[in-house]
């Protein structure tokens, strides 16, 4: 055994499979030394049981100001500003969140079917009149998720036109400091911008109604807080379509299973268990804590891969296989713990619909181009695809 | 006997409940926290309340059973 630490980043195997040095360490290794882009050393975790625990565990802290940079421009990252309650611990971290999770309910969001389906018949309209063949990620994965969110915040689709790719670039590992600055602070200003024109003329949406009685939230906290559901909804949903078009493309003979609407429940759920968008997470140790065997020193930096844990075989037979009627619950591709993904439910909402929508439209959709030409998104801290054309019998 | 008991102070809102065991779990319209639907569910739903606990990610949930 190597004491060698992996070095993040490693390259995704493949467009469906994790670095293949994570996925080595089911073999008998749960837990190995990571040294983050910042040079500074922490670990690596890939058991579905130990992620969890890490995600659950209140010594583990969230608090971004804690943790290893994932960017390579290194140094210690300030604490999250008001409102940016995906780098707190509770209390903080809970006093923002109970403002919004009656806002994403699983019974919220299935309301919300009918104006998915509205939205991607019109994208199909547009890209059967495009005519093969076409970009997906363009025409159907990105604008979405995108129209969605902006929707149900409330900001108007000239953010998207603005802002939608920059939000989505803010997620390149190669970045400068500067340029990521420069993205941010463009992006903060418009936001801030719409706070304040919705604390003079209140709308029916999540902001406006943050606005009118959102605890006395701050224009500041608003801001924050509509910056980073805009950024979690845009890039998110738009991969898992992106990617999951050409892993279904990949295995056609389980495409049925996905237009079926007995079993699209389950289809999307193994989609999620299967294909790894988000690498990992960091949780820092607020004091010694045992991890599999191992020490971990308070100040240290652990990160648990989400996408190995999801293709643990002591909770899924086979795990390497996509099987869109397996059973798939307990896979942690939304996270665990208390910040475990707050749109998750959104996302199934969207996948249950568009997935299903465009095998139904196009049922003789196929790459337009080789597998191994689709350029992959291996520079980006949320994986999937860049573009994916596709073709189809008119 | 079983007994389901909710910690809403902990709740995180995730929703994993309601979409695990919907006969035995909702969320409230207003603050999306875990509404217990029912507190002690028969034999037969036992298993599902079992796994609504465990896929619970704030640990808001506990089941206690008794021989």
């Amino acid at each position: 055994m190597t004491t060698e630490p992996l070095t993040f980043p490693l390259a995704n195997a493949g467009p469906f499979d994790p670095p293949s040095e994570l996925m080595a360490m089911r073999e008998g290794r749960p837990i190995a030394p990571l040294r983050l882009p910042d040079g500074r050393l922490g670990w690596v975790v890939v058991r579905r049981a130990t992620v969890r625990s890490v995600l659950a565990d209140p010594r583990f802290s969230a608090r971004q100001e804690l943790r290893g940079n994932l960017s390579p421009s290194g140094g210690s990252l300030p604490p999250a500003p008001p409102g940016m309650f995906i780098g707190m611990d509770p209390p903080d971290h809970t006093h923002y969140r109970h403002l919004l999770t009656g806002q994403f309910t699983v019974r919220r969001m299935r309301q919300l079917t009918a104006r998915i389906e509205q939205l991607a018949e019109e994208h199909l309209d547009r890209m059967a009149a495009a005519g093969p063949p076409v970009d997906l990620v363009a025409t159907y994965a990105r604008p979405i998720p995108a129209m969605v969110i902006c929707e149900l915040l409330g900001v108007p689709d000239e953010f998207r036109e603005r802002f939608g790719q920059q939000v989505a670039e803010l997620s390149r590992q190669d970045a400068t400091p500067e340029e990521q600055q420069r993205t941010l602070v463009g992006i903060l200003t418009y936001l801030g911008e719409l706070v304040r024109e919705k604390r003079s003329t209140p709308t029916d949406d999540l902001l406006g109604g943050l606005v009118v009685d959102g605890a006395g939230l701050t224009d500041e906290e608003l801001t924050n807080l509509a910056f980073m559901l805009l950024g979690a909804g845009l890039d998110t949903t738009a991969n898992m379509l992106g990617l999951g078009t050409l892993a279904l493309l990949a295995h056609p003979e389980q495409i049925p299973v996905i237009t079926n609407p007995d079993t699209v429940d389950n289809a999307v759920e193994e989609l999620l268990r299967y294909l790894a968008i988000v690498p990992g997470t960091l949780r820092t140790a607020l004091e010694d804590v045992e991890v599999e065997g191992v020490t971990v020193r308070a100040g240290e930096t652990v990160m648990v891969s989400l996408p190995v844990a999801n293709r643990d075989p002591e909770r899924f037979a086979d795990p390497d296989t996509l099987d869109l009627t397996r059973q798939t619950s307990g896979h942690v591709a939304f996270g665990h713990g208390v910040h475990q993904c707050l749109g998750q439910q959104l996302a199934r909402v969207e996948m249950r619909v568009a997935f299903p929508a465009l095998f139904r439209r196009f049922p003789t959709l196929r790459l337009a181009v080789p597998q191994e030409e689709v350029p992959l998104r291996d520079e980006m801290l949320i994986f999937g695809v860049h573009r994916l054309p596709v073709t189809w019998e008119d | 006997m079983a007994e389901i008991r909710a910690d809403r102070e902990v709740c995180v809102g995730a929703g994993m409940c309601a979409l695990t065991a919907p006969e035995l779990f909702d969320q409230d319209d207003e603050d999306g926290r875990v509404v217990v639907l029912v507190t002690r569910p028969e034999a037969e739903l036992r298993e599902r309340a079992r796994e609504a606990v465990r896929l619970c990610p704030s640990g808001a949930l506990s089941l206690s059973e008794e021989a």
